[in-house]
């Protein structure tokens, strides 16, 4: 028997090594030849990456998805939607069944060298809050020693909270939930004090609540939590596309180009910075592989980055998030773009 | 006189084992086997150059780092300082530890279904019926999930207990909390001598085991019964309680009590843990409620007509003549139901609890990135869970075997 139980771990082994097959070398030519992007986003975080009543994947964090299928392929609507879990995205996005990640993933160091993926930027700047009801009377994250907390597990979150309480001298009962959806039903329910994780999904959770004036956000930030779109190591050619692309709305935003006035604009304008993003003078376009009218695309049919913010979790949606540090460099925020040139 | 030519005595030729029926199947096995490893080490081979070339190279090393997250329940000492591997072993204690609690209750539940379902009492038959038809007949990820919702959803917040006018209050003398956190119940504490009243009790186990012996033997050979049940007892309760009383109560009692934003003290049974055990337990125990019903209708009617004959009560011919003998027909298959039970827990993670999928197969994956050591080293250690229970079960299964003289 013991032979028999060896022989059929070996069979398992083979047949996951047959599964395990080599990447294709180019990924623009793939995407290309399939005439469709393949994207990996959140599986439910309303206005980063939600299904809206029709099915339909929207959201800002989807957006970076649309906006690189339309420099690609001329078309935001061709992108397959892959919704992943924190648990399984690096995986999908290692072994090729997505071309891209534009799900709330914090830039971190190991993520990026150790996990052999390329962060290409950021596009939203986040950091690790916490939730509670507001009849708790708690004021500040400090009195928080002794409390259940709601975490979900696999996540940069969860490590921060550790350290948080433990350089803090409080202990905590983490109760691990595996999804956003379990967290908010645990929270909601009672089963632990605290909900945490970023910021501004606790507003997007907020949101959906049905008494969201019961629940407070505690001031305190914990954490850095740089969120932005990844690609995975060894295709520098597609990385720079996705780089760029998000490089484009936040230019656009900068230069005061709209979805409403960008074809206007690629008539050609004063500004020489604008005329190269769109394509009017230079070569941007046939530098990264693409068409000229690349950048054009993306702010006709996706707008600017500033739209976009405002169009899924800005003041007037119900995540209403300000910007903060979202807002343009020029404007005291952290959002910069290269110059296109 | 003619003699039969002499079997040829010059050894063996290499085209024997081809043409001699006596090698040839030893042949063609051989090469089979070398055909299999040939195309498994490709295998293998190739996956691992693959993942050299994805820059994943093949890397224990990553169990001995921080692991720098926290775990709920530890039956070991753990902090977030605490390295990867000692995390995974927390997770597979937890594992172990809602797979011994789910093979006991399950055993339980599944021997007072399986008996029940084949009483003659219409209703108590029916309802057996019921619940194993309907705990078979739906996943178990379904009833974990149900189970969970039931309690976090229906039992009052530890808020709750607050106040003048609480919502909700403990039971049994305020000694147990149940709240939708989990349930806390009074522990003991280990005050200085309590290691002799352990000692005291477990010697006293071990004297009602000799006496159950002594008890049997005495019964054998003069058939003169003694009330097994009265002395048994009364060996269980009173050294034990003597010794702790002499040397002064050692073992205290630690009772749950509101503190801050939950309950402090006592021992606390987590939601998640109930849910889990509660689950796996009722829906395992269908399955061996079956088992149970099929080894005793497998036993024929004449043995319970020839013990009725000779006197019986029926209760003694449950227990002396139809169970030992459907023990042989139950034990196998239960065997394979403790396995599935201890595998199905690794749907812990639906509820949170921290089990080995969660902490190795979950945190410690997802921080590190080592999806494929992290799932190779979990299926070792399942597999190897596994065949040590199939091989202590087998090891009883030898000895309510029928013995052949």
């Amino acid at each position: 028997m013991k032979k028999s139980v060896f022989l059929g771990a070996l069979t398992m082994a083979g047949l996951a090594a047959g599964a395990a097959m080599a990447q294709d070398s180019s990924t623009l030519a793939a995407v290309k030849e399939r005439g469709m992007l393949k994207c990996g986003v959140n599986p439910g975080t309303p206005g980063f990456a939600a299904p809206d009543a029709n099915g339909k994947f929207v959201g800002f964090d989807v957006d970076v998805c649309r906006a690189v299928a339309a420099a690609v392929l001329g078309d935001s609507e061709a992108v397959e939607y892959t919704p992943l879990t924190s648990a399984v995205r690096f995986t999908a996005l290692a072994s090729g069944e997505v071309d891209m990640l534009a799900r709330n993933t914090t830039w971190t160091f190991s993520r990026d060298v150790d996990l052999k993926n390329t962060f290409v930027g950021v596009n939203y700047y986040d950091g690790q809050g916490f939730m509670v009801p507001k009849d708790l009377g708690v004021s500040s994250a400090k009195e928080l020693s002794g409390a259940t907390v709601c975490i979900e597990t696999g996540t940069t979150t969860e490590l921060n909270l550790a350290d948080y309480f433990r350089v803090n001298n409080m202990d905590y009962e983490p109760v691990p939930v595996e999804s956003f959806t379990e967290a908010q039903t645990q929270f909601l329910a009672g089963a632990c004090d605290v909900y945490t994780t970023d910021a501004s999904a606790l507003a997007a959770s907020r949101a959906s609540f049905e008494d969201p004036d019961a629940y407070v956000v505690l001031p305190e930030i914990i954490s850095k939590e740089p969120l932005g779109p990844l690609v995975r190591h060894g295709d520098d050619a597609w990385g720079d596309i996705v780089r760029w692309s998000l490089n484009a709305m936040i230019a656009a935003e900068e230069y005061g180009v709209t979805s409403a006035n960008a074809a206007e604009m690629a008539n050609g304008t004063d500004n020489p910075e604008i005329n190269r993003l769109l394509g009017v003078s230079g070569e941007l376009g046939a530098m990264l592989g693409l068409e000229n009218d690349w950048a054009l695309n993306i702010l006709t049919q996706v707008g600017n980055y500033g739209e976009s913010f405002e169009k899924n979790i800005g003041e007037n949606t119900p995540v209403a998030l300000a910007r903060g540090l979202n807002a343009q460099w020029t404007e005291g925020g952290l959002i910069y773009s290269p110059p296109f040139r | 006189m003619t003699t039969a030519p002499d079997p040829q005595q010059d050894g063996f030729r290499l085209s024997q084992l081809i043409y001699d029926t006596r090698y040839r199947s030893i042949t063609i096995q051989v090469i089979a086997l070398i055909a299999f490893m040939a195309i498994a080490a490709f295998l293998v081979r190739n996956t691992i150059i693959n993942l050299s070339n994805l820059g994943k190279d093949i890397d224990f090393g990553f169990l001995f780092n921080r692991a720098a997250y926290d775990i709920n329940q530890q039956l070991i000492p753990y902090s977030s300082d605490s390295t990867h591997l000692r995390a995974t072993i927390v997770g597979l204690l937890n594992t172990l530890l809602v797979a011994i609690l789910g093979c006991i209750l399950a055993t339980i539940i599944g021997v007072i279904a399986g008996v029940l379902r084949l009483s003659k009492n219409w209703l108590t038959a029916r309802i057996m019926t019921f619940y194993v038809e309907s705990f078979r007949n739906i996943p178990v990820l379904l009833w974990i999930l149900a189970f969970m919702a039931v309690l976090s959803e229906a039992l009052p917040t530890p808020r709750a207990f607050r106040g003048e006018n609480p919502e909700a209050s403990m039971w049994l003398f305020d000694s147990i909390a149940v709240t939708n956190r989990g349930t806390y119940i009074p522990a003991p504490v280990w005050g200085s001598g309590s290691a002799f009243v352990v000692i005291t009790f477990l010697l006293s186990i071990l004297a009602i085991w000799a006496f159950g012996k002594y008890a049997m033997r005495r019964f054998e050979s003069t058939g003169q019964m003694l009330p097994t049940f009265w002395i048994k007892l009364a060996i269980f309760f009173v050294p034990s309680l003597i010794v702790f009383f002499l040397l002064g109560r050692p073992i205290g009692l630690s009772m749950p009590e509101l503190k801050g934003f939950n309950f402090g003290g006592g021992l606390h049974m987590r939601n998640s843990m109930l849910a889990l055990w509660l689950a796996l337990s009722f829906y395992t125990g269908a399955f061996i409620a079956e088992i149970v019903r099929s080894g005793i209708l497998a036993i024929s009617r004449g043995q319970t007509e020839a013990a009725f004959a000779l006197g019986l009560r029926p209760s003694r011919t449950m227990n002396l003549v139809i169970l030992p003998q459907a023990m042989r027909v139950i034990i196998p298959p239960l065997i394979s139901q403790y396995l599935n039970l201890t595998k199905n827990s690794s749907l812990a993670l639906a509820v949170g609890y921290m089990d080995l999928r969660s902490t190795l197969g979950g945190t410690t994956l997802n921080t590190t990135g080592r999806e494929l050591e992290s799932m190779l080293l979990m299926m070792a250690i399942y597999l190897v869970v596994s065949l040590l229970i199939s091989t202590g079960m087998n090891v009883y299964n030898k000895s309510v075997k029928l013995k052949e003289r």
